[in-house]
This record gives structure tokens, sequence and C-alpha cells, in this order.
């Protein structure tokens, strides 16, 4: 401690209570760190409530450019008596306590002899200097925020441009909130050695970056894909992917005399809001639904039947911890192999697995892509981590010349030219047959059912018209991992193992390969990006005795995958899981590794070894 | 097979609509239904009803549910889309679908398990949105493809084949509509095509959510003694309601001034519905002094028919969200994409 490397390199944890808007002084505390240049990420540890339950926001400051989650906090800021002991335990040794000293700590928080407490009467001084119980508590959350920079020497300047942009329609706020920063900044000042060991300095490394949460991406990328119709039920915590399509459609999506170019419906159940999704599919739209595990769950029946009509939808799964309602608002990969096989009966779906919200951008315009071309559902599988939470990523850009991939639908003139038209043949030889949207014209009429079809799109009961189409679907499906988004592969020269891992496992695991880097261990990497999986992923696999697979459920549902959907020998893949709803961090992929290592194979007899499970 | 391809065989002596097409072109497969099945009956109503109408069979989209009823879409308009979705869900289906294409015409078939016992909540959020679709509810008060069980229509005392007898309340779909808001309420019977094909063609104009529930009885089911849902119970009941038959509407786009109980209502394409109240002081625009004369009617055991109810404004799914006129299909990419420069703009918001 104390020396210059924990420049621009510490993690706090801000503990308060929900509702008394702390959520907008602790994203404000991360962005004035991003303004100065330098790499950082939020994640908000929050409860399923609207006020009085304890929340945190951990704010991770990484020079270099790591921002997965650390669970090893330099710093905290104990702001709620009611887990004063739990955040006290919290910090690292070494690392420093601040609190609200208006009350003096319980004696089981104050205790700790190798942290540093430091106690700034937040209370009594906004107490003294605002009226109003609510403009008090609000402002004891500005105070903190002063004390912050002045004990981590943030930017005063990029901090007061922050508060007049956000309240800039609202004057006297300025002032309130100006008054309570210097409330907080002087008392630190006057008391305490400012700055600590762990302190920011610009660094211009942020520049062309953005901070965004994953849904927001998600929600431009539907946009500029063209999506039309949207149909949503509310669920946590994919609620905010509709919010920001619905924002940015107000902007972007609007005539010259007010008419709507989309229309959002909020769907009385899941199970409405995938049917209308098919339905708009089904009449030509692009058309896509967002929900949670248990959406998914209810949304079951009728994914089945967009797979074997064959509809084009595309379908967000916002993962959760489950099963069941589960924790709402922690995060988990435990959906994988629901939505893959999603719906009773023989089906595969293709899904894309995005690491971040630069990628949930871009794989949202790929799912209508793919959903089209291919004329089946895609799941774009993200999760609470990456969609709620605020990331740091390059920003986003656009190709002009992109335009949508409709995939094979005649137009009126195909239609009028055709002796005859079969919905279901596979005139090309390549699984995909063609598509008429309703309306068009009326060769191009057919009966869309989920009941027995054989490939001239009438009803059967016959077993080889049925299994044509059938087997027909299984292949046209695999055959687009060659047009997936691939994975992404970085090798090592002397590679000990291989890592394999998904979605927003990426920067923690990045971050554990650097660290193996360091200890002089060379590590394979290999990223999954979407199943069905490429021949690279098979290939890569075949390659390496051991490849751990890290991902974020109990079942290791990854690690499952690659053995039902790759002939690459079991005892080659072993299973790291971390679930308990946080987000990965490197220390869980180090020792996650080092456990299996350590217990041999790793494998149970009746299957794929699950480190977590005995946890 | 749920059909089987019907020869076409045209007459001559056929008339021809405006688009210079017969009846004979808005049929569909031949029905695989039950001989005498009352779902047949509705099927040549509404076949009637489109070659009326005037409408290009592929500019209709119908879809339908699960159940008898929904195997009906395949029997008409052979040139439209059809769409058989699953278990109570057509409502749905057909709101998406016209959210992505207001200028179809859509119907939808389904029945009384279809609507109002595992799709109950979609038909009421349907009728909720307003959305353009004429709902046609084939009631016949039985599960007829699972061989008799009750559905939620089914009245109390009502005995099922094998003579159980049915105590849980009936749901009424006229009314379960009027509560919720419905634009367009109307009940008729499969076995009086004068009065259901004239229904059916106000439902198709009308723009917002009709709803036409059809008492059509299941003959193989629910077509005994006993039953309150068979041809025989329907008729005589019917034919007490007929007599006060609530709105008679024989030729819906004509108007009969001077006719005494005469309400006119001007449908959004600006034609005018007359509707002749038999039954004294009925106003079919009224919706709570409908609810309280349909309420009694039912608790009198009365099969009430007729155009039973109508708002006709310029109000519906697309016009409450302000869609574009045109269908959203059509929208051209560029329109619908902010481009690379205000995506660079927008950029400078997340910093």
């Amino acid at each position: 401690m104390g020396d210059d490397n924990r420049v621009n390199e510490f993690a706090l944890r801000i503990a308060t209570v929900n509702g008394t808007g702390s959520a907008s002084a602790n994203g404000m505390l991360m962005q004035a760190i991003f303004r100065m240049g330098i790499p950082v990420a939020g994640k908000n540890v929050f409860p399923s409530n609207i006020q009085g339950l304890p929340t945190w926001y951990e704010i991770r400051v990484n020079g270099e450019g790591w921002t997965a989650r650390t669970p090893d906090f330099d710093l905290v800021v104990a702001m709620n008596a009611e887990t004063y002991r739990r955040d006290v335990e919290g910090v690292r040794s070494g690392g420093w306590v601040l609190y609200d000293s208006t009350w003096p700590l319980p004696d089981d928080a104050a205790t700790r002899e190798d942290v540093t407490y430091l106690g700034v009467p937040l209370a009594r001084m906004c107490n003294a200097e605002f009226d109003g119980a609510r403009t008090r508590i609000l402002m004891k959350n500005i105070g903190y925020v002063g004390a912050l920079v002045a004990l981590l020497d943030l930017d005063m300047e990029v901090v007061r441009g922050m508060l007049e942009e956000t309240f800039a329609s609202k004057k006297f706020l300025i002032d309130a909130n100006l008054k309570a920063i210097d409330l907080g900044h002087r008392y630190a000042s006057e008391h305490f050695d400012c700055p600590l060991p762990i302190r920011a300095k610009s660094l211009g490394a942020t520049d062309d970056h953005i901070i965004i949460d994953g849904n927001t991406a998600a929600a431009l990328g539907c946009v500029y894909a063209g999506a039309t119709v949207v149909a949503w039920y509310p669920i946590t915590p994919s609620t905010s992917l509709f919010d920001g399509f619905s924002k940015f459609c107000k902007r972007f999506r609007h005539t010259e005399s007010g008419e709507a170019n989309y229309m959002i419906i909020q769907a009385e159940d899941e199970l409405a809001a995938i049917g209308m999704t098919i339905g708009a599919a089904w009449a030509g739209a692009r058309s896509f639904t967002s929900t949670s595990g248990a959406g998914i769950s209810l949304m079951n029946e009728f994914i089945g039947l967009a797979y074997y009509a064959e509809v084009p939808v595309v379908i967000f799964d916002v993962q959760r911890v489950g099963p069941s309602t589960g924790m709402p608002t922690r995060t988990q990969q435990g959906d994988i192999l629901s939505n893959v096989y999603a719906s009773h009966g023989d089906t595969t779906h293709i899904a894309l697995f995005p690491a971040d919200p630069a990628e949930c951008f871009t794989m949202a315009r790929d799912a209508f892509d793919l959903a089209e071309r291919f004329q089946t559902p895609v799941f774009v599988v993200s999760d609470l981590d990456i969609g709620m939470n605020d990331w740091m990523i390059p920003k986003l850009q656009w190709d002009d010349a992109y335009r949508p991939d409709r995939g094979k639908v005649l137009g009126a003139k195909d239609l009028e030219e055709l002796e005859a038209f079969y919905r279901y043949l596979d005139v090309d030889g390549d699984g995909i047959p063609y598509r008429s949207l309703p309306g068009v014209h009326p060769k191009g009429a057919y009966f869309t059912r989920g009941s027995g079809h054989d490939e001239l799109g009438r009803y059967t009961e016959d077993s080889e018209p049925y299994k044509k189409v059938v087997a027909r679907l299984r292949r046209k499906v695999i055959n687009a991992g060659a047009s997936v988004p691939q994975p992404v592969i970085e090798r090592q020269e002397g590679a000990e193992f291989s890592i394999v891992s998904l979605g927003g496992c990426d920067g923690a695991v990045r971050e554990a390969i650097a660290a193996y880097r360091e200890m002089g261990v060379a590590v394979d990497y290999l990223r999954v990006r979407a199943f069905p999986f490429s021949e690279e992923v098979e290939a890569f696999l075949r390659e390496h005795e051991h490849n751990y697979v890290i991902e974020q459920n109990r079942d290791g549902q990854l690690c499952r995958l690659l053995l039902l959907e790759t002939e690459v020998p079991r005892e080659r893949l072993v299973s790291v899981t971390d679930w308990g709803g946080l987000p990965l961090s490197k220390i869980a992929v180090i020792d996650g590794i080092r456990e299996a290592r350590v217990n041999g194979d790793g494998r149970e007899a009746t299957g794929v070894h699950v480190k977590g499970a005995q946890a | 097979m749920t059909y089987i391809a019907k020869p076409q065989v045209r007459h001559h002596s056929l008339p021809e609509n405006a688009l210079g097409l017969t009846v004979r072109d808005y049929e569909g497969k031949l029905s695989t239904l039950c001989a005498g099945c009352g779902h047949d009956s509705i099927t040549a109503a509404i076949v009637q009803a489109f070659w009326r109408l005037e409408i290009e069979p592929h500019r209709v989209a119908k879809l339908s549910g699960i159940g008898c009823s929904s195997k009906t879409p395949t029997y008409f308009v052979q040139e439209a889309h059809g769409f058989n979705s699953v278990h109570g869900r057509m409502p749905s289906v057909a709101t998406g679908a016209n959210a992505a294409n207001r200028e179809l015409t859509y119907i939808g078939i389904s029945g009384d398990g279809d609507s109002l016992s595992i799709g109950l909540g979609q038909l009421c959020h349907a009728i909720r949105r307003n959305v353009n679709l004429t709902y046609v509810l084939e009631n016949n008060g039985v599960y007829g493809l699972t061989k008799g069980q009750f559905s939620a229509s089914a009245d109390v005392g009502t005995k099922a084949k094998k003579g159980q007898v049915n105590e849980l309340e009936p749901i009424d779909p006229v009314l379960l509509a009027l509560t919720l808001g419905a634009t367009f309420v109307a009940r008729s019977f499969s076995g009086d095509k004068d009065q259901l094909v004239p229904i059916l063609e106000a439902a198709l104009r009308h723009k917002g959510f009709a709803l036409v529930d059809v008492i059509s009885p299941c003959v193989t089911f629910n077509d005994h003694t006993g039953s309150t849902k068979s041809y025989l119970y329907t008729r005589q009941h019917y034919h007490e309601v007929t007599q006060a038959d609530l709105v008679p509407l024989r030729k819906p786009i004509e108007t009969k001034q001077g006719e005494g109980e005469a309400t006119q209502v001007r449908l959004h394409d600006g034609k005018l519905v007359t509707l002749r109240s038999v039954e004294p002081d009925y106003d079919p625009t009224d919706r709570d002094a409908a609810y309280m004369r349909l309420r009694a009617l039912q608790k009198a055991g009365e099969v009430a028919t007729g155009l039973l109810y109508i708002e006709e404004g310029d109000s519906d799914m697309h016009s409450m969200n302000g869609t574009v006129e045109q269908a959203l299909v059509d929208v051209p990419y560029e329109d619908l994409c902010p481009g690379s420069d205000a995506l660079a703009k927008l950029m400078n918001e997340f910093r």
C-alpha cells in the first residue's frame, strides 16, 4: 500500500439504502473517473425492491483496462447502518471505511484494526445546510461523493462540469449539489491525509469510449437493424431494453408529421409477447421480444411453433438467477440449455452470446439477419451483468452500407412467375425454403401451422413427409454454425491448457489469463460466441488435453452443450462454474481452475464435474 | 387429413362481384368436420360475407388457434394466408400481424374452449387493444376433438352426452366483451345464415375489434336432449328471441329511413349501418343499457342474437399508437435506420 502502484488501480464498494437517490450519485462518481480518462466499470448489486433495502454499488478503477468485477475492495463507503458489519468485513486488510460519523459505528463494526476508519458527519452537515427531509437524504449522497473527490484525488472541475450538465435546466439544483460536494470535500481535506494511496490520476485512456449498459446497446442495435414491431412483458432485468428501444424510437422513428414508424406493445404476459412477435414476423416485420428466464419458460410452446413453422423471430434473454423466480436482481448464465433446446419435441435454436454491450449492439443486428436468413427463432443470450451494469466500451459505429438480409422472401413478381409456390420445399438444397408474406400475391398463400406438415405445406400425419421437414430443420439450423458470429480464439506459445468460456465471463477470464502469463503459465483461450458451434470450436477443443470450461451456472451448461453437440471426448472438458449471482472475477477463475486441477480430472462418475456444486 | 381438395367446378350461372369473382373463389378446401357441424354453416356465411364485400382474397389474413373451430380457416378464402397457431393464442398472433401490416383484412376463428378457457386472457386483451380484427367465436359448449368435455360456455344444468350435469357458471363472451369495452359485439346462430352474413359483413367493415359469438351446435357431442347448445334447444329459445330479435341486420349497407326504432351508425369507411331494434327501447349504441338487457335475457335462459352493441369510431390499436398510415412492413429500411452520423452524435451523450 501507499506505493504508486495503487494509482488508478482500486475498487470501491458503496453501501446504501435503495430508493434514497444514491444510484445517481454513484453513477456520477463513476462517470467522473471515466471522464478523467481512466478505465472504470460499475456493478450495481441491488435488491428486488423499490425502497428501503440494502443496495451496493461497486466501482472498479483500473488504468490497464481490467474492468471485470473484483471482490477485493480497497475502500467501502458504509452508509447503511443495517449492513455496517458485513460492509466493514468486506474491506481488504489495509483498506479504508468511509462512514457517516453523525452516529458512532456499532461495536461489532468498529473493531477492525487492519483498516482505517474515515468518519464524515454527513447527516449532521446536511441537516445544518439543507432543508427538507428528501433533500437532506439526497445531499448526503452527494456529500460522500465530495469526500471521495478529496480522498481519491478526483478532478473537481470534471465533477462540477457533470453536475452543471445534469441539472442544466434546474439551476437551484446545481447550487445545492455543488454545496454538498464542497461540504464533503472540505471535511475530508481538513480531517484526513488526502489523497489516499489509492487515487486517481488523469490518464487519457478513455477517448473514443462510452459508458453504456447492454440493454441500451441492444435496443439501439434493434433500432438500427430496422425492427418495427416489439412486444414485451415487464421483467427484471430485461425491462430496460424496452425503455431504451422506446426512447430511441421516440427520437429516431417518427415522421415529420409525428407518426410512428414502429409499434411497441406491452403484452399481457410473455405468452402473448412472443405470440405478437411471431405474428408480426409472419406478416413480414422485423420483430423481437425481450425477457428473462421465467419468460422463456412461458414462451416455450410458441418458440416451438416459430421453429416448426419457420417464423423468424428474435428473442433477447437477459438472464437472471434461477430456478423459478430465483434472485431477480442477480446475474447468472443459467438459460443456455433452455434457450438452445427451447420447446417440446425436437428443437434446436440459434443462440448468440454477447460478452459486453458492444456485442449486444452488433449481435442484435446479426440476430435479425440470421433469423430471416434461416427462418427460425434466434436468441440473444445476455445477462443482468451485461444488460444492466455500466460498461466502458469503444464508441458504437455503424456502416451505412448495411442492408437487412431478409432471406428468401418472394415478392409479387417472383410469385407471379412461379408455376406453384410451396412453402417448405428445399428448392436450393441448403435446407432453407422460400417464404411468402401475407397480402403480397394470391399465389403466395399457404397455411402456416404448428401441426404436422409436408414440404408442400399441407397438413400431414404420415411419417415420411413429416420426417422430411423435421430432418431438414435440424440440418438448416446446424448449417447456420458457419454463419453465426465466429468464436474468438487466442493462442499462446506452449499453452499448458485452455480456457473455454462465453458471454460476460470474458473480462474476468482475460484478466486471469494475463495473471497466468505473469506467473509464467501460457493459456489458450476460446470464447464461444454462438450456437450452433462452428467447426473451429471442435478443432480447438481437440487441440487441448484439458479445456476448462468456465461459466456462471451450477450445471456447467456450456460444457454439457459442447459434449452434446461436438464429438470431443468427454475427458478433455472440465467444468468450472461460479454461480452465486455476482459477476465473475479473475480470482474465481483462478481459484476454480486450481481446485479442478488439484482434484485430478475433476469429474464425477455421473457426468460433468461441477466445482461450485459442493459450495 | 383435415381437408380434402375441392373440385374446381365453376357454374356459369354464378353471379360475380365487382372483382369478377364468384362465391366459389372465396371457398377453401372441403371440410372434414362431422356432417351437420354448425361450423360448416358459419364457414359458408363467411364465404358469402367476403364475396359480398368484394374483398380481394389475397388481402385477407385468416388466423385461428386449436380445436374444431380452428380448423375452419382451411375451408374458406383459399387465396388468403392462413395461420393455425397454438391453443388459445390466436389473438396475440393476430395482434402482431396487424401491427406489422394494418392494410389486410383480419379474421380470427376460435371456439369456446380456445377463447374462454385457455385463451381467455388473450381474448380480453385483444378486445382492450381494439385490434382491427373480426373475431368469430364458434360456440358449442364442448371440447369436440377431445371427445365432449364441457367448455367454459356450458350453461349451468346442461347435460353432457354421457349424462353429467354442468354446475359451473358459464362465461358469456358477449357480456365479457361489453365489460371490456369492445366496440362491436354480436351474437348469431349457425342455423340462421340470413342473420349471420350481414353481421359478419358489418364486423369485417368495422374498424376495431368485432366479436361475433355464433352458437354452433356440435352434432357429435352436444346435440342431445338436455343440452342447451343443441340445434333443437337453440332453435326453440332462439325463436323466442327472434320475435324479440334485438337487432335484425338484414342489409347492412343500406339505410332504411323511416322505420321505427332504427339507429344509424356510420362505419369508418363512411357507409351507414342501420340497426332495427325489434325489442322496444333496445339501444345498440348504449353499452350499459345493452348489458343490463342482455344479462336479463341470459338469466331467463334466452339466446339473445343480433348486432348487440356497436360503437363506431376512428380508434383502433394503430390510431392509439399513432402509427404511420402505411403498413409497417412497407416502410423502407432507409426510413428506419438513423444512420452513422446520428449514432456518432448519440455516442457523445454516453460519455
